[in-house]
């Protein structure tokens, strides 16, 4: 599966547009992790434990996005986007989008 | 009393500790940004055409905290307004890391560009004080036809025919 944030593929020829996908994730570190984080507001720096978090999540979201993609019969996903907003303290939700297409089998 | 003297305590160890861990993440950054200066990174949306590549959507992220010297000092000019500076030294830092981090999983991939880079910031809720997040992601090219990861190869099968 092809999954590209161009529109444009070069060597390949796009037979069928099928339409938009999408894949999203909601999650939230446990309260452990938030004290920590508060703690890490004091002195700054990375907070480790969400870059983790929100790389899974986004991970998880391009997953469910390909499975959509698979199920309506696309062997291509062009022109994705990520989108994130916080849905409330400490959960965030990742939405990722993009066409689905069929390129000519190479 | 006890509230005052907590704060002043907070205050110090961010003013101390954020500094230093600033300076040192600057410092890590040019570095690393010099190092992976090989591999261009264009907003551009138009992958070139001169050879076959293989499109692979790479992706860099980080969440970045504030200290509480830079939420206090940003909360003092948010009251006379102007250039809150603290912060744009925060969302520097984050918008570089996570390009280096695009660029590093596109190195692992062999790329020899990153096309149609998008940075993408927001604002993460923990509890009262601020993180960000940035993230970075492009499409890397990655050449099928391998021309400079094989010059190496070729280069060394041919000397010793040469020989």
């Amino acid at each position: 599966m092809l999954i590209s944030n161009l529109e444009i593929l070069p060597n390949s020829r796009i037979v069928r547009h099928i339409g938009l996908v999408q894949g999203s994730s909601v999650r939230s570190k446990h309260v452990g992790r938030d004290i920590m984080a508060s703690f890490k507001n004091i002195f700054g720096g990375e907070l480790q434990g969400y870059t983790e978090l929100l790389h899974e999540s986004r991970e998880e979201a391009t997953e469910r996005l390909i499975e959509q993609a698979k199920s309506v019969g696309a062997n291509a996903v062009i022109n994705v986007r990520y989108s994130t907003s916080s849905i409330a303290a400490g959960a965030a939700e990742i939405f990722v989008y993009g066409t689905a297409v069929e390129l000519e089998p190479a | 009393m006890i509230e005052l003297g907590f704060f002043v305590v907070f205050l110090a160890c961010g003013f101390i500790f954020g500094q230093r861990a600033e300076k040192r993440h600057f410092k890590s950054i040019v570095k690393r940004e010099s190092q992976s200066l090989s591999l261009p990174v264009v907003a551009s949306k138009y992958p070139p055409d001169d050879q076959p590549y293989k499109q692979i959507l790479v992706s860099g992220n980080v969440v970045v905290a504030s200290d509480y010297f830079k939420s206090f000092t940003a909360g003092l000019i948010n009251i006379f307004g102007g250039r809150v500076t603290p912060f744009e030294s925060l969302l520097d830092r984050g918008r570089r890391e996570a390009i280096l981090r695009m660029k590093s999983a596109a190195q692992s991939h062999d790329a020899s560009y990153v096309f149609n880079v998008k940075l993408e910031t927001s604002r993460i809720v923990t509890g009262r004080a601020g993180a960000i997040e940035v993230l970075a992601y492009g499409t890397a090219l990655v050449s099928t036809e391998p021309l400079t990861s094989n010059r190496t190869i070729s280069s060394s099968a041919t000397s010793p025919s040469a020989t």
